[in-house]
């Protein structure tokens, strides 16, 4: 398999989860937070700062469909974080070939 | 395990912020020797795999769910350097993006998923790697045993900095049975999806996997020249 064709099934693979599988995801609270809610700290949680941003809780406002507004909460993340960590890599990478031949 | 804010106190989470900081600090210099042209956009890929699994969460028992966290496999994929900057990546996009673990609880975060399970997860597959015979398909059995072990540490971990930074007076004793408990669990379905990734990588391009290179490197080379029409 060529590196381009690997990286795009990664790609699309990483959009199909976001995007549609996440509409399966269970919604029971996770590890900590059912944690804290049996020895009795959840209370201590405050809301955080950017709990109204379009994005909340991987919901997008203003779209009423659950399965909508929650698949494409993902695929615009999956979209940002593309963007966001290939960007920083190829910055940070060393621009000779790895296998040290200098 | 995504820390919201509130869990810890104020010097508890500038402690952490300090140590994540530091951490990517060193982790920029480390990642730069293992990337290049070609493991570049795969590191962008790993981190944005994680992205999307993590919104992934399974049911785990009564009550509960877990997620993957992704430190084991992507130290496992790109190196232990980039791993750290892959989850500080996921965990940003997450806190500011998403409201998913808190602002100020983002230190905490990257020290639990970003370092933890990265240095835990990458210490015991390169152990295993030592150990075991010098096999590709022996990858990602190692890796999911580094994932299984991540978690569970990871958990330990937030219940040291709750006992020394906890907002809220609860018996200690409860909350490491209970997290310990509930992560070992959750640590096999890290175990499970690290496996399967691993291994999916693996047949289709092993040079690609980061922890598979002094494998690869013992099989024979094919070079293939690009002839321009």
């Amino acid at each position: 398999m060529s590196a381009r064709r690997f990286f795009a099934v990664a790609l699309v693979v990483s959009l199909l989860v976001a995007g549609v599988a996440s509409y399966y995801a269970s919604s029971r609270p996770d590890g900590l937070e059912h944690v804290a809610e049996q020895t009795g700290f959840i209370d201590s949680a405050e809301e955080s700062a950017t709990a109204d941003s379009p994005l909340a809780d991987y919901e997008t406002s203003g779209v009423d469909d659950p399965r909508i507004s929650g698949g494409l909460a993902g695929v615009i993340g999956v979209v940002v974080m593309l963007v966001l960590s290939t960007g920083l890599f190829w910055l940070v990478r060393r621009r000779e070939p790895a296998d040290g031949t200098r | 395990m995504h820390v919201p804010d509130g869990f810890l106190d104020a010097p508890t989470s500038v402690a952490t912020g300090a140590v994540a900081a530091a951490a990517v600090a060193v982790s920029l210099r480390g990642a730069r020797r293992e990337l290049d042209d070609r493991t570049a956009p795969m590191a962008g890929l790993v981190a944005t795999f994680v992205f999307a699994a993590q919104m992934i969460n399974f049911p785990v028992g009564a009550g509960t769910s877990g997620h993957l966290m992704g430190g084991a496999l992507a130290a496992v994929l790109v190196g232990p350097w980039t791993a750290v900057l892959c989850l500080s990546v996921v965990l940003l996009v997450q806190a500011l993006l998403m409201a998913d673990g808190g602002i100020t609880a983002l230190g905490t975060n990257i020290t639990l998923i970003g370092i933890v399970t990265v240095a835990v997860g990458w210490a015991v597959f390169v152990v295993l790697r030592r150990v075991l015979p010098k096999r590709l398909d022996l990858v990602a059995p190692a890796a999911a045993v580094g994932a299984l072990a991540s978690v569970p540490v990871a958990a330990l971990v937030f219940t040291g900095l709750f006992a020394i930074g906890g907002n809220a007076p609860v018996d200690l004793g409860a909350v490491v049975t209970a997290m310990l408990g509930w992560h070992t669990v959750i640590g096999m379905g890290e175990a499970v999806i690290t496996g399967l990734v691993v291994a999916s990588v693996v047949a289709a391009r092993p040079d690609l996997v980061h922890g598979a290179r002094p494998l690869v490197a013992e099989r024979e080379l094919v070079t293939r020249k690009v002839v321009p029409q």
